[in-house]
């Protein structure tokens, strides 16, 4: 199929921005949780209401805003690259938070005081303590919500971003094969998510506590 | 100078006022069992020892630390005050190794070698040196508490806290944990023990505090208390007991 090298550049598209966006995403989840943790309050309320905004509000809406609404101010200037994957990114990191914040809460506080009691400061306590404990039983969670962002990145071809799906779309009324095209494109995508969650189950047997 | 002072503890939870009015002394190498009915706030009293409960209004001095001076870095107070708890705590995601090695590489800043050293020594002193490499869920309940003993220890403590250490164990396991903190108080150690142990208080103690409804009601030396007991409630609490 003289198709697939452009599907292929795609792919190679869609996973760039898939990792940018995620990596980005779980950096502003966990910051968001430990807001949302955190005993002072403002922090607590402006991470509430930025995760409450981007969760009750539609992907594409977002993309819009941020990409045609930020951008048609005169001091904000980015292009479609990078307005998709703030887009993925902050819908990531909403989710994340949520996550993030539950796994902590469901950790034993028995372990942050025996932490403490051994003189260890709070911030040395979240990180060799509570935060790998709390990861290793957020992972597939942490996965669930990431393959739907790979599913979101699907959506950036609205703004014209050159994505595996957009270039479905290019190859498909290109030669006229729309059925074999997007059978392609989802082929693909279940393939790279299927690799993903292989990943997610391989990483939660090596942490199973031992 | 006692190296511990306590004087008009007062601990509320909202507004339940579990600690009434403690005052109470430990002096350096003493050993002092604390005993009383459930929810007499034993556990409470201890915890405020090392602030892991903020203290409502009174005084705590460890050691010459203030600690209810709220700009005092109580890290480093901690860091002389070991604590043992009812369910051992150890974190699960470390081997017993790493338990104990934890604090005085990241507190103290030894490095991991000394740490590792140090660390069999006290593996070596509780009887689990064939331990090291293990996993905290693959330990009994006694071998957990022994390492969570010997984690504590890694940091040189000036004092230990004991809440409950044998209550969470089988029967059969208890003997093990109790020879290691007789060890530790025959080496000179100042503890302060939870306990329902009335075979440790007797032996070990040299004195025992008996905590009725947030007051200490009366302390002793053990054959006093046990033998004969001044106030009323520590009668009806024995007589339950003993
Ligand atoms: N974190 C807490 N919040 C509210 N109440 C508490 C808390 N911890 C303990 N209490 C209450 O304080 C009282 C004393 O508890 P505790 O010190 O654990 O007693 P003990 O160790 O003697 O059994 C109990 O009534 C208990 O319910
Ligand atoms: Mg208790």
């Amino acid at each position: 199929m003289n198709a697939l090298p452009y599907l292929l550049e795609g792919l190679k598209t869609t996973l760039y921005i898939f990792v940018i966006a995620i990596i980005a995403g779980f950096i502003l989840g966990l910051i968001l949780a430990l807001m949302r943790l955190s005993p002072f309050k403002i922090l607590n309320w402006i991470a509430k209401a930025f995760i409450d905004a981007v969760r009750g509000t539609p992907f594409i809406v977002q993309l819009f805003f941020i990409y045609f609404g930020l951008n048609s101010l005169s001091w904000v200037s980015f292009d479609n690259f990078t307005a998709g994957i703030i887009t993925v990114a902050i819908n990531a990191g909403a989710y994340f938070a949520e996550i993030i914040r539950a796994g902590i809460e469901s950790i034993d506080k028995g372990q942050a005081e025996a932490a403490r009691s051994l003189g260890l400061s709070s911030k040395q306590t979240m990180r060799y303590i509570v935060l790998p404990q709390a990861f290793r039983r957020m992972l597939p969670t942490i996965t669930n919500q990431s393959i739907i962002s790979l599913k979101d990145t699907s959506l950036l071809s609205i703004i014209g971003i050159a994505d595996l799906t957009q270039q479905g779309e290019i190859q498909a009324s290109a030669t006229f094969e729309a059925f074999k095209i997007w059978l392609t494109v989802g082929i693909i995508y279940f393939i790279i998510i299927y690799l993903l969650s292989l990943l997610a189950n391989f990483l939660e047997r090596r942490f199973e506590l031992r | 100078m006692s190296i511990i002072q306590v004087k008009n503890l007062k601990k509320k939870f909202g507004d339940l006022e579990v600690l009434k009015d403690i005052n109470a002394e430990v002096q350096e190498k003493e050993v002092v069992c604390v005993i009383g009915p459930s929810g007499s706030g034993k556990s409470t009293f201890l915890r405020c020892l090392n602030r892991l409960e903020d203290i409502t209004a009174g005084q705590v001095v460890i050691n010459g630390h203030n600690i209810t001076d709220r700009k005092i870095n109580i890290n480093k107070v901690r860091e002389e005050v070991g604590m043992v708890f009812q369910q051992f705590n150890l974190f699960p995601h470390k081997t017993v190794m790493e338990n104990i090695t934890l604090s005085p590489i990241k507190v103290h800043g030894e490095s991991k070698s000394d740490a590792e050293k140090r660390a069999k020594e006290l593996l070596d002193k509780v009887g689990l040196s064939d331990k090291a490499q293990a996993y905290p869920g693959q330990l009994s309940g006694g071998q957990k508490q022994r390492v969570a003993i010997a984690r504590a220890l890694a940091m040189n403590p000036k004092i230990m806290l004991f809440d409950e250490p044998t209550s969470a164990l089988d029967p059969e396991m208890v003997g093990d944990v109790l020879e290691v903190m007789k060890q530790l108080a025959i080496e000179g150690m100042t503890m302060v023990v939870v306990t329902h142990e009335m075979g440790f208080a007797r032996e070990m103690g040299d004195r025992v505090i008996f905590m009725d409804g947030g007051y200490i009601v009366e302390e002793d030396k053990p054959n006093e208390l046990f033998g004969n007991p001044k106030h009323e409630r520590t009668k009806a609490f024995l007589s339950k007991i003993l």
